[in-house]
């Protein structure tokens, strides 16, 4: 074999070499073993400490508090949302204790009225709601069921209150329009209230022949929209057209 | 004694004399199959073991089992943060207000079809009280990494650094990240940050270190209104596909083919 083969042999030896012991010091142990990253990588993110215990955990000790509590209104809720991460506190009872919040801004947190929140959700005004008293003082947290049943339609539904507030419907009582069982109060889905089903109800007041005030706009109930109930256009809450 | 011995040992020599005329095949067959047979006996020790040794906190953990996923509902979100501040406490996220791993935005359309979207903080600390009048819709959608069954994230990592897990999980290898923030450009969610003490790449992890342990993410365990579900794509009968079947299914950006594996129920046309 001519000499010149030979050193080129050579140097690609050395080059092959230096490039297996390269590799085998800079490519991580593990790396390759599962896919294109370190298998060690993922027991080491599974190994992180847990902050949150979770409510199985509460309910170990806290068992009178837990067997009552799913049943109520919060019954959805971890304890974890209102009193603070409780992995600490579940490892040393004694040592860490939880937080136990008071003042108004935890429940307005969620309970303040925001247009963004869904309807039906139970929101106050929170400069109206008895402004400076904390909420646990009247309402138990652990069973938020109010006091006394809301007395005004808005302290559920916010968005139509305050809608209709302004509104040229704004002197109709929500009972003019809805029919609402008792059992509306107590348990909300389980009774809706009742929605004008013709078109003759708001003709009452709109027919053009009808025995209201002058001012009330008026239409032709025979050429105007025959095919639907007015509610399906109009917005009763916040009628558009004065 | 002796006696019995030499008389069991009779038959064992016959047999010995016997198998001096096994033939080729059936040698060659027998011998063959004898390595093959000691193989099976021995393999599934070490996979146990390493199996153990991945999680040695639950040693029934088998992440080939799993594909997690996340269903979220607009719909119920209230907006209160306290998933991005259960988030931020697990996580040992810093606190600043530029680094989130899950955060809450709120969209509000107003009637001359202008779109807002906002989120201070992440949502963390509430939101402001909004301009009332000329709004169409308003509502909040929570929104994290999505897992991407393709993540483009993934794709351009130059050092193996992150990558999906066999239970569908997109983790960070914290020691092996250079920091070179290729993945939080290539990210078309803005899920990623640059963690400004280690200067490694950071994402919401489904809380890895939860699953593994059979507990739930941070945020979903501590949502009020179960406006997250959480839960295994593999399994048939679960919260989320309960979910997944009575909710009209939609995914962001769809349209980049990235395959993302939070679900969004009913979700508005505005949000991207």
């Amino acid at each position: 074999m001519p000499q010149q083969i030979w050193r080129l042999l050579v140097v690609f030896g050395v080059l092959v070499t230096g490039l297996v012991v390269a590799r085998h010091f800079l490519i991580p142990k593990t790396f390759g073993e599962i896919g294109h990253y370190r298998a060690a990588a993922v027991s080491s993110v599974a190994a992180r400490k847990v902050n949150y215990a979770g409510r199985e955990a509460c309910a170990v000790c806290h068992d009178e508090i837990a067997k009552d509590y799913v049943r109520r209104k919060h019954g959805n809720l971890t304890c974890e949302v209102c009193h603070g991460a409780g992995a600490a506190h579940a490892d040393a009872p004694t040592e860490v204790k939880l937080q136990t919040p008071r003042q108004r801004a935890a429940c307005l947190l969620c309970h303040s009225y925001d247009p963004s929140r869904p309807t039906g959700f139970p929101q106050i005004d929170p400069v109206a709601h008895n402004a400076p008293k904390p909420c646990v003082g009247c309402h138990n947290p652990h069973a938020p069921e109010p006091p006394h049943t809301p007395e005004q339609c808005g302290a559920c539904h916010g968005q139509i209150a305050r809608a209709k507030e302004v509104s040229p419907h704004a002197a109709l009582e929500c009972t003019q329009c809805h029919k609402v069982e008792k059992q509306h109060l107590l348990t909300p889905a389980a009774s809706t209230p009742s929605v004008p089903t013709s078109r003759e109800f708001c003709g009452q007041c709109h027919a053009s022949g009808a025995a209201s005030a002058k001012e009330i706009p008026r239409v032709d109930m025979a050429a105007h929209g025959q095919l639907y109930v007015c509610w399906q256009c109009h917005y009763p809450h916040y009628p558009e057209l004065r | 004694m002796t006696e019995q011995d030499s008389t069991q040992r009779l038959p064992e020599e016959s047999g010995e004399t016997g198998s001096c005329q096994l033939d080729r095949r059936t040698f060659l067959s027998k011998s063959l199959a004898a390595p093959a047979m000691l193989l099976a006996v021995l393999q599934p020790a070490p996979s146990d073991k390493a199996a153990a040794a991945e999680t040695p906190q639950a040693e029934a953990y088998r992440p080939s089992q799993h594909n997690y996923a996340m269903g979220i509902d607009p719909g119920k979100c209230i907006g209160c943060g306290r998933c991005a501040e259960a988030c931020k406490t697990e996580n040992n996220v810093p606190r600043e207000p530029f680094y989130f791993r899950t955060w809450i935005e709120r969209y509000v359309i107003q009637t001359d079809g202008q779109v807002t979207v906002s989120s201070p903080n992440g949502g963390l600390s509430g939101f402001p009280p909004v301009q009332e009048t000329g709004i169409l819709r308003t509502f909040f959608v929570p929104k994290l990494c999505n897992h991407c069954a393709n993540p483009p994230c993934v794709q351009v990592c130059p050092v193996g650094a992150t990558f999906t897990t066999q239970d569908g999980v997109v983790l960070v290898d914290e020691s092996y990240c250079i920091g070179c923030r290729y993945c939080i450009q290539a990210c078309p969610y803005g899920a990623r940050f640059l963690h400004p003490v280690k200067r490694t790449a950071e994402k919401c992890t489904f809380c890895y270190h939860r699953l593994v342990k059979g507990l739930r993410p941070a945020c979903v365990e501590v949502c009020p209104t179960q406006a997250r579900i959480f839960g295994d794509l593999k399994e048939r009968a679960s919260p989320l596909s309960r979910f997944m079947r009575f909710n009209q299914i939609q995914v962001l950006k769809a349209h980049l083919n990235t395959e993302p594996k939070v679900f969004y129920a009913n979700l508005d046309g505005e949000v991207k």
